[in-house]
């Protein structure tokens, strides 16, 4: 039986980390990005695009992630399109996000006085001039705080790609429970470096949180 | 023909019939105040003059162009009539100056220099030369209020909306923003106001609009409405604000 030492533990972990923080970033960018999409053609206020977002985004929010992972891997195979452990993780944090990123950001646009886009009208101003000029700065200053804040719920998502065999950190800290017989010692190292990753991320969502309450 | 000229105008919000066919002409350099109960349709009507709000029946014609709800025709509109609001409305993300300019540049197309010195030209008039650098956030509500004449100014418009724009201020710094108002007269600004400064309503305003339930329910000349109404409805107004 091979031998671990406890920095062979780290090491090994610290590796799957690496896919963890990956992925936590493809989700955040991938998610951001097709949120963002969603909430400009929202802001147009077609009825019928309103609805089709509307459903998505209660779909997405209103199933667990972890089915979510298991409707993409198991469900994509099943039409014909085989998905790796890593493709399939990504596609569902993405679409994942991307629903919650689309409630937050069409929440502040929301939260914006209905006198700034009348101001906006009777000074002539167009559509999308309004919202690149007066809409967009005020609504992200205030989106920021819970924009990363959500971002750590991301993180702690990354976990559930261990379901479908994909290693990253927590699934990293199964197989080497499974050699080495110590679930405390290793999940707690696990427990440490998610701890390490996600407690900036609050601090920062925090101080962010602060400052916005001064600015106002 | 009259610089405002409304038309048997009706409006209604689903069921609610809140215009019942209001007339109302007002002439280039006039001052009218609109006075009136809470809920009598004052603000729907000034909202109608610009856009603002949609009306179902009649006519409404501002600087020869007819209001009608199309973006490309409102954004024209924009230019022949400002509005100022209660709560002002300014972009609290920009400097007062930024507010002052932003329209200048994107729908007057004037150059950065030409809209900075026209900025500083109205904040001058409004008494705040020297707050162009401020944030709104730091100013008081009567020097915001000031910044948002000066923005509607810039548009250089033919006619100003004021739907009571002293109401949100501290009672100490309703003067500053009458004032503006009054020079604005003496310039020959053709001013709409819904307010319920009765005393300036009296001295500065010519004529006066006295709305009830959706109705131009007595008009005329400032001092002969205040001295003298007709009504039973707007002797029993005046008695309550006195
Ligand atoms: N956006 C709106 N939706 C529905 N009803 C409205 C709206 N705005 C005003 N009303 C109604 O229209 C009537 C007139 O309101 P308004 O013009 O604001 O009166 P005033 O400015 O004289 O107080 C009121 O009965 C009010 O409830
Ligand atoms: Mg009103």
């Amino acid at each position: 039986m091979v031998q671990f030492t406890d920095w062979d533990i780290l090491k090994n972990l610290l590796l799957a980390a690496r896919w963890t923080i990956l992925l936590s970033l493809l989700a955040f960018a991938g998610g951001g990005l097709f949120g963002l999409i969603l909430t400009l053609l929202r802001s147009m206020r077609s009825k019928i695009t309103t609805r089709i977002i509307q459903t998505y985004v209660e779909i997405f929010q209103g199933i667990p992630l972890l089915m979510q992972l298991f409707l993409t891997f198991f469900g994509l195979s099943l039409i014909g399109i085989e998905v790796d452990a890593w493709s399939a993780a990504v596609i569902s944090l993405t679409l994942f996000s991307s629903a919650f990123f689309h409630d937050i950001w069409r929440g502040c646009i929301e939260a914006l006085p209905k006198g700034q886009w009348e101001a906006c009208r009777t000074l002539g101003l167009t559509y999308l001039q309004t919202m690149r000029y007066v809409i967009v700065p005020q609504a992200m200053r205030m989106s920021i705080a819970p924009t990363v804040g959500f971002s750590v719920q991301i993180v702690k998502g990354t976990a559930l790609a261990s379901v479908i065999g994909f290693v990253e950190l927590t699934k990293a800290g199964t197989m080497i429970n499974n050699a080495v017989f110590e679930p405390f010692k290793v999940f707690a190292l696990v427990a440490v470096l998610y701890f390490l990753i996600c407690f900036p991320l609050s601090v920062l969502a925090r101080h962010l949180e602060k400052k916005n309450h001064v600015a106002r | 023909m009259s610089l405002v000229s409304l038309d048997q105008v009706h409006k209604y919000y689903g069921e609610n019939h809140v215009l019942k066919g209001v007339d109302l002409k007002v002439e280039a350099g006039e001052v009218v105040s609109i006075i009136g109960r809470s809920g009598s349709g004052k603000s729907t009507l000034l909202r109608c003059m610009n856009g603002l709000e949609e009306y179902q029946k009649g006519a409404v014609i501002v600087d020869n162009q007819s209001v009608e709800n199309d973006d490309y025709k409102l954004r024209l509109l924009s230019r022949s009539v400002g509005m100022v609001f209660q709560n002002f409305n300014l972009f609290p993300h920009m400097t007062v100056g930024e507010n002052v300019m932003l329209a200048t540049k994107l729908v007057m197309k004037k150059s950065s220099a030409e809209s900075e010195m026209l900025a500083k030209e109205l904040l001058e008039k409004v008494g705040l030369a020297d707050k162009f650098s401020a944030y709104p956030g730091n100013l008081s509500g009567g020097q915001q209020q000031r910044v948002a004449i000066a923005r509607s100014l810039a548009m250089s418009p033919k006619v100003l909306l004021c739907d009571e724009i002293t109401s949100a201020l501290d009672p100490e710094l309703v003067g500053e923003v009458l004032k503006v108002l009054e020079k604005l007269k003496q310039e020959g600004m053709t001013l709409i106001l819904v307010t319920h400064e009765m005393n300036f309503a009296r001295d500065v305003g010519d004529r006066v609009v006295f709305m009830n339930q959706g109705r131009v329910w007595e008009t005329g000349q400032s001092d002969e409405v205040f001295s003298n109404p007709q009504t039973e409805e707007l002797q029993s107004f005046l008695a309550a604000v006195r």
